[in-house]
């Protein structure tokens, strides 16, 4: 065994006192005791991969949102924030809140009345096996890949922040992680991402209470950022994107709008798989729904507990904090705002209620990958490939040794990038390969009844082909950034929004060309799969209140005035 | 929450967690009252009001969604 010495290392950002160390054992010793009561209601296979398909629309809704609320998240885009200021919160409002509303009203109907299991499942009832295989292969290890680099990285944190070794997060926390979700499934996921929800809010949010009144408000916070940044605009979200060098992420608004925001953002949160999945567990078609929509609002205040946080730092910190790759010792990078942010604020007892939520948005990322990963692979690649007929019984057993198998492959995922660091900027940009063409696939799939089998798999064949291959010529050489991202000043994060826009483009058009050359499915073998021929549950005797499209209509009001605010 | 199974709300393990920190958190702001830690603000006793919100926020969910309720 480890002696407990080992285990502390003396550089760190923080230091827990022990009734911070009760707050995380006690957090520890809930999860696990929830995975287990819930292990005797994990019995069938809707029960163990999709949580009986009896979640309340706030319980899918918060759990929906909270599957993208990670550490990770956290961490990188407070670190964003401070990085380029207000305009990291794009990503939370046109990157999500049109995509949330959009998945509830229009997508999420055949989802739920198709009955499938998974995006896969979609692809396989929608085009054919070849779509879908390509689909799940690419997501199962797109996820394990990613649950092994979102492990990493968690140890990394916790290193630095609190100076845990490395061995003993990675496996105390993929231990606990692999006991509760082998126990209750999809359940245990649920549960862990709404307790995540509110342990990251209560956790986070005194930092921007505390920072305002340090600061004296909005106007006071602005004030000194321009006092300390003189010349530079931290605080506008639009206003300085009118050409490419006038803002610090190199980036035009109709990367935006149409990269992110109509493109990549629809992807990630219409066709990941990790974040439909959440909403597939709502108990009808009105709380399926619902459930994003209602997650829309709380993505939209995300900004308060990330942006702020980072924004702050601009203002208060007496040092500058600067980029990863150029931090030497003693520096802090962007990353570090927010874990220095909580120890600026937090002494004793809320420092620990800071750091839990942070293991727990770790942990409750972690539970999400190897989740989605077992149901993929269970419902989508071994049922229909190599055992077809096996009873349900057979298929929990299967989806319980998936998550075992998945987070120890995980771990080995995370000791390879412990030595092949580079490994994890490269991980990270491979899910993005997919996302953007599946979102095209899927959309006409669902809008478009001509759309031939073929065509599903060429179409997001070669839209992931032409995503791979933009991504690798812009990396060989910095020429290609000025044709494919439209500018010489465009950064890692806008020509990613440059190659999600021309590789869903590439997709749909290649669907376009090979669906007229082929042969149509007929009728009525798309029933409940495209949107002309289904008949969709309306909510005309419902009152107003009632009806997801009334929520989504508030959700996009309050976000095009959130705009106007900041613009 | 569940129609199929009769499981425990989610909310009232909320209510436990937050009723556990918040006395934690409430505890340990007033035994730091007179010799606040050495953080910005410190003077506002985040911990007791911090505390105390959760403390009453975990109590009403406890109660609402205790187990057996309906």
């Amino acid at each position: 065994m480890m002696p407990a010495s080992a285990l502390l290392a003396t550089d760190r950002l923080v230091h827990l006192s022990g009734v911070d160390l009760v707050i995380v054992v006690f957090y520890f010793a809930l999860v696990l005791s929830i995975g287990f009561y819930l292990k005797r209601f994990a019995k069938t296979g809707e029960d163990f991969f999709l949580a009986g398909r009896e979640m309340t629309a706030w319980v899918a809704g918060l759990a929906f949102v909270s599957a993208n609320l990670g550490s990770l998240e956290l961490l990188g885009w407070a670190g964003n924030a401070y990085q380029y200021g207000i305009m990291a919160s794009h990503w939370y409002w046109i990157g999500a809140i049109p995509a949330m509303v959009f998945l509830g009203i229009v997508m999420m109907p055949f989802y739920y009345i198709s009955k499938t299991h998974s995006v896969p499942g979609y692809l396989q009832l929608r085009y054919g096996p070849e779509a879908s295989a390509l689909s799940a292969v690419t997501f199962a290890v797109m996820t394990i890949l990613m649950s092994g680099v979102n492990m990493y990285a968690m140890a990394v944190v916790m290193e630095v922040v609190l100076g845990w070794n490395i061995h003993f997060s990675l496996i105390t926390s993929s231990l606990t992680v692999g006991l509760y979700v082998a126990a209750g499934g999809l359940f245990s996921a649920i549960f862990n991402e709404v307790l995540q929800f509110f342990l990251i809010w209560f956790g986070a949010l005194l930092i921007p209470i505390l920072g305002l009144i340090e600061t004296g408000g909005w106007s006071g916070m602005v004030a000194r950022i321009h006092q300390n940044f003189p010349g530079q605009d931290f605080t506008h979200l639009w206003a300085p994107m009118h050409s490419f060098s006038s803002n610090p992420m190199g980036i035009h608004w109709t990367g935006i709008v149409f990269g992110l925001g109509a493109v990549q953002a629809m992807g990630y949160w219409t066709t990941d798989f990790l974040v439909v999945q959440r909403v597939l567990s709502a108990k009808d078609v009105r709380s399926a729904k619902m459930a994003p929509i209602i997650g829309s609002f709380f993505k939209m205040a995300v900004p308060l507990i990330v942006i702020v946080p980072g924004l702050l730092g601009r203002a208060v910190l007496p040092m500058h904090l600067v980029p990863a790759s150029e931090a030497v010792a003693g520096q802090f990078k962007y990353d570090d705002v927010l874990p220095l942010m909580l120890a600026r604020y937090c002494g004793p007892g809320l420092l620990g209620l800071g750091i839990t939520a942070l293991v727990a948005g770790f942990m409750a990322g972690m539970a999400g990958n190897v989740s989605a990963f077992a149901t993929v692979w269970t419902y989508d690649l071994y049922r229909p490939f190599l055992r077809k007929d096996a009873p349900d019984q057979h298929y929990v057993s299967m989806g319980r040794w998936c998550t075992i198998i998945g987070l120890i492959v995980s771990i080995g995922t995370a000791y390879l990038v412990m030595r092949f660091a580079s490994m994890m900027d490269y991980v990270q940009a491979l899910f993005g390969f997919f996302i953007a063409p599946l979102f095209g696939t899927v959309l006409l799939g669902m809008l478009w009844k001509r759309v031939t089998r073929a065509a599903g798999f060429w179409g997001l064949l070669a839209g992931v082909v032409s995503s791979v291959s933009m991504f690798t010529l812009m990396k060989l050489d910095q020429r290609w950034v000025s044709v494919f991202a439209l500018s010489p000043y465009a950064k890692g994060l806008a020509q990613a929004m440059y190659q999600a826009l021309w590789s869903c483009v590439t997709c749909v058009v290649v669907t376009v060309i090979v669906t007229l050359v082929t042969k149509p499915r007929p009728d009525e073998e798309l029933r409940g799969l495209v949107y002309s021929i289904t008949d969709v549950p309306q909510e005309q005797h419902t009152s107003l209140l009632q009806r997801p499209a009334f929520w989504g209509a508030v959700a996009l009001a309050i976000f095009v005035v959130l705009q106007i605010i900041f613009w | 929450m569940s129609e199929k199974h009769h499981i425990i709300p989610v909310w009232f393990f909320v209510g436990v967690l937050f009723v556990v920190y918040g006395f934690l958190i409430f505890v340990s702001g007033l035994a730091e009252w007179s010799h606040p830690p050495g953080t910005v603000e410190a003077e506002l006793h985040a911990p007791v009001w911090w505390g105390a919100l959760l403390l009453v926020l975990g109590t009403v969910y406890c109660t609402l969604f205790r187990p057996g309720k309906n």
